[in-house]
């Protein structure tokens, strides 16, 4: 009963426009990021290592390598200050958690298209 | 002193706010309260209001209860609280109170009975520290000296194992982020003391702002308003 009203309540706030999308996958984000009154959009690739949690809490990583150094941004994927997520590539892996990434180097982490 | 409501835990979430933030958010149950009586200073000598909450079956209740629940027609209630002051003094007996005497954005003290931890040592219960536990100190987790020989007694008040939890905690300065008045559910922020299906005090926080001009006629028109949204 309880769990039913507590999902009753979220379910105002999940997004139906939310592509499908798991660990594996390259995905370009645009994020809307307000300074003052302006709003201005930024863009994120890069490659989905994790989905974690359930209902509003859920959240996804994204690991890009920028300038040489590796960047991990965590998203929530219900987020209202998320404007688009772009599944650009379907990769084929083992896991749910890809962790294992962080330490190849570029050309060990090259991941299969999944068909 | 303040306005305020009974309702049960229900459980935590997260909720988006307007900025696009998630907060944590623990989602509290308030089915209309009842006005049971009025006290006033002329016949008790303080003013308050008594709320009955959550409605229990007839032969649960004895026969003086249910004389006090006719004078304000209503079911026999589980859960009677007072709540001290004259911000609802307009309320009369009978009447239902519902989650909008609060506004979304209002800052709220929550009073609950906090879970029982049973019998606790005095690292848990009083957040001392332990002994090495090897290199042979055999001191591991013991709640330390007892004091001087002096007065040939343990001092009151030292901290000792004991029965810990199960007791009034109330936490202030609270946030409401959101009412829903058709669920009767307040959204508060943070987490509120109590198991799930606690019963929750929520009133105005005693540290608000608002608190320091007592003007009477502006709780006229709150109450006004919410009697209205009431109908």
């Amino acid at each position: 009963m309880s769990q039913q009203l507590i999902s009753e309540v979220t379910n105002g706030y999940l997004r139906t426009d939310v592509p499908e999308f798991r660990a594996g996958d390259s995905v370009k984000i645009s994020v809307k990021i307000k300074e003052g009154s302006r709003e201005r959009i930024q863009i994120f690739e890069g490659l989905v290592i994790k989905k974690q949690g359930g209902g509003v809490s859920e959240t996804f990583t994204v690991r890009k390598v920028s300038y040489g150094i590796g960047i991990e941004r965590t998203f929530p994927v219900h987020s209202p200050s998320l404007q688009s997520i772009q599944v650009m590539r379907k990769g084929k892996v083992r896991r749910a958690k890809l962790h294992y990434i962080r330490g190849l180097s570029a050309k060990q982490s090259r991941i299969k298209e999944r068909r | 002193m303040a306005k305020g409501i009974l309702g049960t835990k229900i459980g935590m979430t997260q909720v988006f706010s307007e900025d696009g933030k998630l907060v944590p958010v623990t989602i509290v149950s308030c089915e209309p309260n009842v006005v049971l009586q009025k006290k006033t200073i002329e016949n008790d000598g303080y003013e308050a209001i008594q709320l009955g909450f959550k409605d229990k079956r007839q032969n649960l209740a004895n026969k003086p209860q249910l004389g006090h629940f006719a004078k304000s027609n209503s079911n026999p209630k589980r859960y009677i609280k007072e709540i001290a002051g004259k911000e609802m003094s307009n309320f009369e007996v009978g009447q239902e109170v519902r989650v909008n005497i609060f506004e979304e954005g209002e800052i709220i003290d929550v009073t609950g009975t906090s879970k029982g931890k049973g019998f606790q040592g005095s690292i848990k219960r009083h957040n001392q520290s332990r002994g090495p536990m090897s290199h042979g100190s055999r001191y591991h987790r013991r709640p330390g000296s007892m004091g001087s020989i002096d007065p040939n007694h343990v001092r009151p008040g030292k901290k000792l194992p004991g029965h810990m939890g199960a007791e009034t905690v109330t936490i202030q300065n609270l946030e409401v982020v959101k009412i829903d008045l058709e669920r009767n559910l307040l959204l508060i922020k943070g987490n509120v003391p109590g198991p799930k299906r606690g019963l929750v005090m929520v009133r105005r926080a005693v540290k608000s702002e608002v608190i320091q001009p007592l003007d009477p006629a502006e709780y006229v028109e709150k109450n006004n308003s919410s009697e209205e949204s009431v109908e």
